[in-house]
């Protein structure tokens, strides 16, 4: 029996997250090499101290029970509500996205991104609500509770507008409700009208989209009731979508439009991901060298040491860093599947689970953007993109993680104890 | 929920599939960027940072047919700025001008450069004094995007005693721009613009090279590449005919005083030996841009040095053209050299109700063709004249070549203006308004319908001072190009040109202009020009050639308001001395037409 306070370290967890830390603070270190050097030169110092008080919280998080976490998840979350809510009034946008409204800045001291802490949050909130049921999740109105637990910070998020962690609530939702052992049909039922609003553009590919969800209707027989709201949301959706699409910000357009085709305004939006894509191309095999990138030395590079942060490891250390890096992502996700798989209780197993889907949306949407196979939303890199919030964040859901571990099975008598 | 293991196995499975699936999709899709497509990106990021940096290629030299030069390159300096829009180059020439003397006519020259080839530097000093360019090292670092560079700048070390052949180049306009066969220059670049660089401009020009430097996102240099660097290839060089120490002799003689025009050929050659026209200006002061108190300066000066006297001014020849209406005598059998005219001269000839003056009033009695040239008696021509007929007189003129260009190598040579056919005068004055005989008597004494290029006139004496050959003039030297134009016997033209040896000898016109051991054979001529509104005066003519028995130069000289012809004859005389070494004699005597 180990010591009062002590854990079982799951060491290819921590492992994986301290080289993904290490790597990721050493490409922010070398974002700041430009020939004309620009305050990004100095980054890398802060956010080593952001990783160091991260590891701190990940320490502290992991000698809780995760009873605490389960116990805290109500008030955290209405904290959090409160926060998102206050920020609509007070919020303070930061660099690229200088007019939103995502920072909690108090006498001028920016605190951070209370959007950081909400994923966090509404994790352990859904992750007791479904752990709470009996059995998973039948019909939509058996949704109606983790649907509001998601869609309130969700909607405060749209409002700052943060288009990029928006999406990551929704990664979180439908990856916890896999994970709760809802079928597969009843997921596709719940997503069609989200496939209905991206198809909605084009009428052929929506129409085919329609006729395969009336099959899937009458293959799982919901309650009427239920058929008639999915199928009248599609037909809503596929009809709103065009008139929602007049009204998004002349800017979240062009990050769609340049989405679909990045050469319709290669200086301005289009630019960044072009830029983006040119680095890493140019990499090669090995990359320009550490620090030696000429994209980002120039300055071609935007956001370089934040959103564009994986063009820079494309650049200067090529496929072969780059295949490292996707090499380390995978190692964390799956051992964090596994500590998901071999949880105690079905709370714990929910909220793994739940992380491991924050950081999937993110690794998926940030690199997936560097190429231009997913649309700009200036979501960061987790582990490497320049952030304080962001990288506590990370480093205290790895802290739950030791903790889940710990107690789940196999976790305890592990060879290693501290 | 369904926590049972068994379901939470199965699940794990399919997340540890997408995982996995995520990751091999994203490497796939960085090896495709990467691996496969490399090449693309790679050219598109060496785009990005590097730009094209053009080092302008030496012009060829000119040389003199001595080998000495008439104009070679000495260290300028160009000032140029990479700018990414016209917003940032305006921006960047206003920080400019807070830091070095621009005006608002250069600012609108670089903007206008910009935009002919917004992907070159755009050109803001083409020919910075050195001074400006210290100014400009020293501030380096607020102008991250200016390129300083030296660059080859033209000179004529004889500036404008060589201008009225060599020119002078400048920068290229936006007229040329749009014209086909200057479809490979660039804004900015230097162009011939007159005389031998224009007309050499495909020889003289060379190739542009080019080097590399390393720019950031906004344009700043951030490091200069040396390595990539293609080096320009220096035009080939010309050489020219002309005697260059005859030239500044020539230009030395008409001095600040002279208005006017004189060529220099070789009579076996046509090469050019001297060519120059008074008062000329500074090609040097051309080069980088006209001062404007300059360009002002040479347009409102009333001897009008901006207009080249040789090629461009077309006067009556007055009397030099006697020769002609000699020959066409000869040639068409109407008189020989000894032959006297019915009427000898008291002064005037009657004619068609009017009187017909010669210049001396006291008359030159009887004469023969010889002494008639030699005195240059209008009396005599006026008869000749008569004798051969208007019809005559007109065909043989254009049979002379004095209805056309000589097309020498140089741009700009006006076009003689004579008569082609009789039409003409239907045409001119209509038909009635003119007659025959006052036509005919103008035209035989170089007066009336006929306008020569000093350069014509020259080039017409080459075939007396040869064997009845015209050589076609030419500034550099290519294979001489010969055109028999009269039909006289070797004796005929000996005779011809021991008349015009009598013109300067005791007696003659212009025995002033007699040279010491050397015989000068020529013709003196006073253009008489009635223009409107302005005070006449006389333009003195003088072509010749020396030794009359084996010429050797061929000089025609015309100063516009020169008064007598025995002036030009001076002038003239004083070139082909130089030219042969040998003094002038001054011989008292008479002086006159």
């Amino acid at each position: 029996m180990a010591a009062r306070g002590r854990i079982n370290i799951d060491w290819p967890l921590v492992v994986s997250a301290l080289l993904l830390s290490l790597y990721g603070i050493a490409m922010v270190y070398s974002a700041g090499q430009t020939d004309i050097p620009t305050f990004v030169a100095r980054a890398w110092r802060n956010q080593l101290i952001w990783f160091m008080l991260g590891l701190a919280g990940a320490y502290t998080i992991s000698r809780a029970s995760v009873r605490m976490l389960e116990w805290m998840a109500l008030p955290m979350y209405i904290l959090t509500t409160i926060l998102l809510v206050s920020l609509l009034f007070i919020g303070k946008g930061a660099g690229t996205a200088a007019s939103t409204k995502s920072w909690l800045v108090i006498g001028g001291l920016r605190l951070g991104q209370p959007s950081e802490l909400a994923k966090l949050t509404v994790v352990l909130m859904l992750g007791k609500v479904l752990a709470s049921r009996r059995e998973p999740p039948k019909s939509l109105v058996d949704l109606w509770k983790p649907a509001l637990i998601v869609g309130i910070p969700w909607l405060l998020i749209i409002a700052q507008p943060d288009l990029g962690t928006a999406i990551v609530f929704v990664g979180i939702f439908f990856a916890m409700l896999f994970w709760s052992g809802i079928s597969w049909r009843l997921l596709g039922l719940i997503a069609s009208p989200i496939v209905s609003l991206i198809l909605a553009g084009n009428a052929h590919f929506w129409l085919a989209w329609f006729l395969l969800l009336l099959a899937l209707v009458f293959s799982y027989k919901p309650y009427l009731w239920e058929g008639v709201a999915v199928i009248s949301a599609n037909i809503v959706i596929g009809i709103l979508g065009p008139i929602l699409w007049e009204r998004l910000q002349p800017y979240q357009q062009n990050r769609l439009r340049v989405f679909l085709d990045p050469s319709v305004d290669p200086r301005r939006s289009g630019y960044h991901v072009i830029q983006s894509q040119v680095a890493i191309g140019s990499g090669g095999w090995f990359g320009k060298g550490y620090t030696d990138g000429t994209q980002k030395r120039l300055a071609f590079l935007p956001a370089q040491h934040t959103d564009f942060v994986f063009a820079v490891v494309g650049e200067e250390l090529g496929f072969l860093g780059v295949t490292v890096a996707l090499a380390l992502f995978l190692t964390l996700f799956l051992r964090v599947i596994r500590i998901s798989e071999r949880a105690n209780d079905s709370f714990s197993s929910l909220i793994a689970f739940g992380l491991l889907a924050s950081w999937f949306v993110h690794v998926l949407e940030n690199v997936g953007m560097t190429l231009n196979l997913m649309p700009i939303t200036g979501i960061p890199l987790p582990f490497f993109s320049y952030g304080g919030s962001f990288m506590l964040a990370s480093w205290l859901a790895i802290g739950v993680l030791l903790r889940i571990a710990h107690e789940g099975r196999g976790g305890k008598h592990g060879p290693f104890a501290i | 929920v369904s926590f049972h293991p068994n379901d939470v196995a199965r699940r794990a499975r399919a997340a540890t599939l997408i995982s996995v699936g995520l990751m091999l999709f994203l490497t796939s899709a960085f090896f495709r960027t990467q691996i496969l497509h490399k090449r693309q990106w790679v050219l598109q990021s060496e785009e990005n940072r590097l730009r094209e940096v053009p080092i302008p290629a030496p012009r060829g030299f000119i040389y003199d047919r001595k080998g000495k030069i008439i104009a070679e390159n000495v260290v300028g300096y160009s000032v140029s700025v990479l700018a990414q829009s016209e917003d940032s180059l305006r921006g960047t020439l206003r920080k400019l001008a807070g830091t070095i003397q621009l005006t608002p006519g250069q600012m609108d020259q670089a903007v206008r450069r910009y935009r002919r080839a917004p992907t070159r530097p755009a050109v803001i000093l083409n020919d910075a004094p050195f001074d400006v360019v210290s100014v400009l090292e020293e501030h380096r670092v607020d102008f991250p995007s200016l390129i300083i560079m030296s660059a080859p700048k033209r000179f004529y070390p004889d500036g404008p005693a060589v201008q009225p052949f060599v020119g002078y180049v400048s920068e290229i306009s936006e007229t040329e721009l749009g014209q086909p066969q200057f479809a490979a220059y660039r804004a900015g670049q230097q162009i011939g613009k007159q005389g031998l660089e224009r007309q050499y401009e495909s020889v003289l020009h060379g190739q542009e090279g080019s080097r590399y430097v390393e720019v950031d996102a906004r344009n700043r240099v951030v490091r200069e590449q040396g390595a990539q660097e293609r080096r320009p290839v220096q035009a080939g060089s010309l050489q020219t005919n002309i005697d260059l120490d005859l030239q500044l002799y020539t230009a030395q003689l008409f001095g600040d005083s002279l208005v006017g025009g004189a060529v220099a050929m070789d009579p076996e050659t046509g090469g050019v030996l001297a060519l120059y026209s008074g008062p000329s200006y500074d090609p040097n002061r051309f080069i980088g841009g006209i001062p404007q108190a300059y360009w002002d300066s040479l347009r409102n000066n009333p001897k009008n040095p901006l207009y080249n006297k040789a090629l461009q001014g077309v006067y009556p020849p007055g009397s030099t053209w006697k020769l002609a209406t000699a020959i066409l005598g000869l040639q068409e059998n109407v008189i020989t050299t000894e032959s006297r005219m019915p009427q000898a001269c008291n002064g005037s000839y009657f004619f068609g109700n009017r009187s017909w003056a010669c210049w001396e009033k006291g008359g030159h009695g009887s004469l023969s063709l010889t002494g008639a040239i030699a005195q240059s008696c209008d009396v005599y021509f006026y008869q000749l004249g008569l004798k051969l007929g208007l019809s005559r007189l007109v065909a043989g003129g254009v049979a002379l070549g004095f209805s056309k260009k000589t097309e020498i190598d140089l741009p700009g040579e006006i076009k003689p203006r004579y008569p082609d056919r009789l039409e003409y005068f239907n045409q001119r004055w209509g038909v009635g308004g003119w007659t025959e005989g006052a036509t005919s008597l103008n035209l035989s004494i170089g007066q009336g319908e006929n306008a020569q290029t000093i350069l014509n006139m020259a080039r017409f004496y080459t075939a007396l001072a040869s064997d009845g050959s015209a050589a076609k003039p030419e500034v550099v030297r290519r294979r001489p190009e010969r055109q028999k134009i009269m039909n006289l016997t070797p004796l005929q033209i000996e005779e011809l040109r021991a008349a015009m040896v009598g013109v300067t000898s005791a007696g003659g016109t212009a025995a002033s202009a007699a040279l010491t051991g050397v015989k000068l054979a020529g013709k003196t001529g006073t253009a008489q020009i009635a223009s409107l509104g302005r005070s006449t005066c006389d333009h003195a003519w003088f072509v010749g050639f020396a030794p009359a028995d084996k010429p050797k130069i061929v000089v025609a000289v015309m100063l516009e308001c020169g008064g007598h012809g025995y002036l030009a004859a001076r002038v003239a005389a004083a070139i082909v001395g130089k030219y042969l070494g040998v003094q002038p004699l001054y011989l008292g005597g008479t002086q006159g037409d």
